[in-house]
């Protein structure tokens, strides 16, 4: 103790950090006692997986889009890859591991190192390039995992892994039996994952990005994506920054898929396309870019929206109620015109309820 | 023979795509937007074509000239009149308002675009496949029989070079195309010289969406199912050709799909049918890495 300060100063950084890990942590115990009361619908609690796994998504998405700065269309890979790896992993360790949470971790944590490896080997050539070409190659790169993944052919037997490009060739035993089965995907998976493993792995999330972003390295990427000719010209290693981000967005979600993976008896590649991409894209930007909570929120929200839409009159129309939702945030958001006539109206708004309030107070 | 055959499906397909990234990498190198929804503006084009066509065909008399010839005339223009409407319509109330912001937001609010028009096909037309009548039927057979060149493969080469060349010519030579230029040059400075920016950037939308129809018809003709989701694919593969080439260059859209469109091909004929995709897209991805401003793109140094 210095004994100087006798006030405890907390910076604004921890403050805003603090109040994400609350929010996630009020909103998963608000969800637990709702569901021990029963007053949450069976289609909504088997959403709570995936949604964890999109803000998980979310968040890691926003270390390379609003924190690095490179547009990343092609995160869904990273998603496959942790599935597929997970429900393999998860799959060989049936009988070693008798326990379905240590097995569901040990999985997650496959997942993440494979999402991690596939992003310094994608990571590695693509960062040199910059913007919208960037863009267009981790869109490719996604495509190309999605396609490798639908012809394999994975299968187990008292031998080990046997891996193959038809089902025929997998030359199994008896006993053996296929886990991936190219095109069809994985099929009879032991469903591990559980909503508590969901908002664990969140505050994990949270806890890595949070830091990194509020360390020295952190402040290296930010001044990238600021001004990389001026950051370059001051010693830092845009290569090795980039890198670090990319490679930490990877591993979260490729845990985030293996999490996923393991929530469905059966998942097929295509299911981690282009339009998951851009789906969770659509989270980041719309949560704001750099916004860790913005992400947690507009994932959380956006996955459950539709769900919730589908129900008495709007159902058919609830894409297309989403699609025109999502144009109009985008224009009143950036039309400097349709912002500043919203501001007004909300200071009016504002306005007239503190009048009332005055006048309340008068009274 | 089947290396000729490959080559010819190749080169058709090609067009296809090149016809498709000319739009993008128009739009690209006019407004710096990604546009997302041209791929389904392809979908509606074929769609307001295949109604034409089936609408058209059942008032006339079966077996005459005209039965044979209006219907699928009438058909594509009428796709090109919608999609051209279409294209300044989304341009004018979805982009226009955005011009002063971030490339990413604009680039959100074109995949929003792309939903809309997606999930308003589907409501309107419904989600089940449309068998899609070629617009021109037969084939020529040459050497025997063992090279078949179907009427749709040579009428896609042939509409993919007049296109090419028309666009071209306008580019090169007329006022409008020295304005859109201009605008891709530098729209500030084009602004000072008398040159209507947002009036160049309608134009180009309505090029690049009347192109798109056309590309809709050609490729249902050739490959005649017709869903919702029928132009997501191709519009990926498209902007994939219109990097390829360099995005913001005509020739290198014209190159870029054409090459894309052998490649696929070929790979799909002597490789692997089932990894085709990904070949595709590890080509692209060595291209960019060896040319990072894709075949005919031009390096634009950067400035602090």
């Amino acid at each position: 103790m210095s004994g100087k300060t006798k006030t405890l100063r907390v910076r604004k950084t921890t403050v805003n950090a603090l109040i994400n890990y609350a929010m996630v942590i009020v909103v998963f115990a608000a969800t637990q006692i709702l569901i021990g009361q029963g007053a949450i619908s069976n289609t909504i609690q088997s959403m709570l997986v995936p949604v964890c796994c999109y803000v998980v998504m979310a968040v890691s998405l926003n270390l390379t889009v609003g924190i690095l700065g490179e547009l990343s269309l092609g995160h869904a890979g990273f998603m496959s890859l942790g599935a597929f790896s997970g429900i393999i992993a998860a799959t060989l360790l049936q009988d070693a591991v008798p326990a379905a949470p240590l097995r569901l971790a040990i999985a997650m944590v496959v997942g993440g190192v494979f999402g991690g490896v596939g992003g310094v080997i994608i990571g590695l050539p693509v960062l040199r390039l910059r913007g919208d070409y960037l863009a267009i190659v981790t869109l490719a790169f996604g495509e190309i995992i999605k396609n490798v993944i639908q012809v394999l052919y994975i299968g187990l037997d008292e031998n080990g892994l046997h891996f193959a490009t038809k089902e025929a060739n997998l030359a199994l035993s008896e006993t053996g039996k296929a886990i991936l089965k190219g095109p069809m995907g994985a099929t009879g998976v032991a469903k591990l994952a559980s909503f508590t493993a969901g908002f664990l792995l969140i505050l994990i999330t949270l806890f890595v990005v949070q830091n990194l972003v509020d360390s020295r390295a952190g402040r290296a990427i930010l001044s990238l994506r600021d001004n990389r000719i001026a950051a370059e010209s001051v010693g830092i290693s845009v290569t090795k920054y980039k890198l670090m981000a990319f490679v930490i967005s990877a591993v979260l979600a490729g845990a985030a898929g293996a999490l996923y993976g393991l929530n469905y008896s059966s998942t097929v590649a295509s299911k981690f396309d282009f339009n998951t991409s851009i789906l969770v894209l659509v989270y980041v930007v719309l949560g704001g870019l750099g916004s860790i909570r913005g992400s947690i929120i507009a994932a959380a929200v956006l996955t459950l929206l539709p769900e919730l839409l589908r129900n008495g009159a709007i159902n058919d129309y609830r894409m297309l109620i989403y699609a025109i939702i999502l144009i109009l945030v985008m224009l009143v958001t950036n039309n400097p015109t349709l912002r500043g006539g919203v501001d007004m109206a909300v200071k009016r708004i504002r306005g007239i309820g503190k009048k009332e309030q005055t006048e309340g107070g008068a009274q | 023979m089947s290396f000729l055959s490959y080559l010819i499906t190749g080169i058709s397909l090609g067009s296809i795509y090149a016809i498709i990234a000319l739009g993008y990498t128009m739009v690209y190198g006019i407004a710096k937007m990604l546009n997302f929804a041209h791929g389904d503006v392809i979908m509606v084009g074929a769609y307001v074509c295949f109604f034409a066509m089936a609408g058209l065909s059942g008032q006339m008399e079966a077996g005459s000239l005209a039965a044979a010839v209006v219907p699928q005339v009438a058909g594509v223009l009428l796709a090109m009149v919608v999609c051209t409407i279409l294209g300044v319509v989304i341009e004018g109330l979805a982009y226009k308002p955005l011009r002063q912001a971030p490339s990413l937001a604009v680039l959100i609010t074109a995949i929003g675009v792309s939903w809309f028009l997606q999930n308003a096909a589907q409501l309107l037309w419904g989600a089940a496949p449309k068998n899609f009548t070629s617009i021109v039927s037969g084939a020529v057979s040459l050497a025997d029989g063992t090279l078949n060149i179907s009427y749709v493969t040579m009428l896609t080469v042939v509409t993919c070079l007049v296109i090419m060349v028309g666009l071209t010519t306008f580019i090169g030579k007329g006022k409008m195309g020295k304005a859109m230029r201009a605008c891709s040059e530098d729209k500030a400075a084009a602004q000072l010289m008398g040159i209507n920016v947002n009036a160049t950037i309608s134009v180009t939308f309505a090029i690049g969406s009347a192109l798109a129809a056309v590309a809709g018809v050609l490729m249902c003709s050739a490959y005649p199912t017709l869903m919702p989701t029928t132009g997501a694919l191709p519009g990926i593969k498209a902007f994939t050709a219109a990097v390829f080439g360099g995005i913001g260059s005509i020739p290198g859209a014209f190159l870029g799909g054409l090459l894309l469109g052998i490649i696929e091909t070929f790979t799909k004929a002597y490789i692997s049918t089932d990894l085709s995709d990904a070949i595709v897209f590890l080509v692209l991805i060595v291209v960019l890495l060896v040319k990072p401003s894709g075949l005919l793109g031009r390096f634009v140094p950067e400035k602090v």
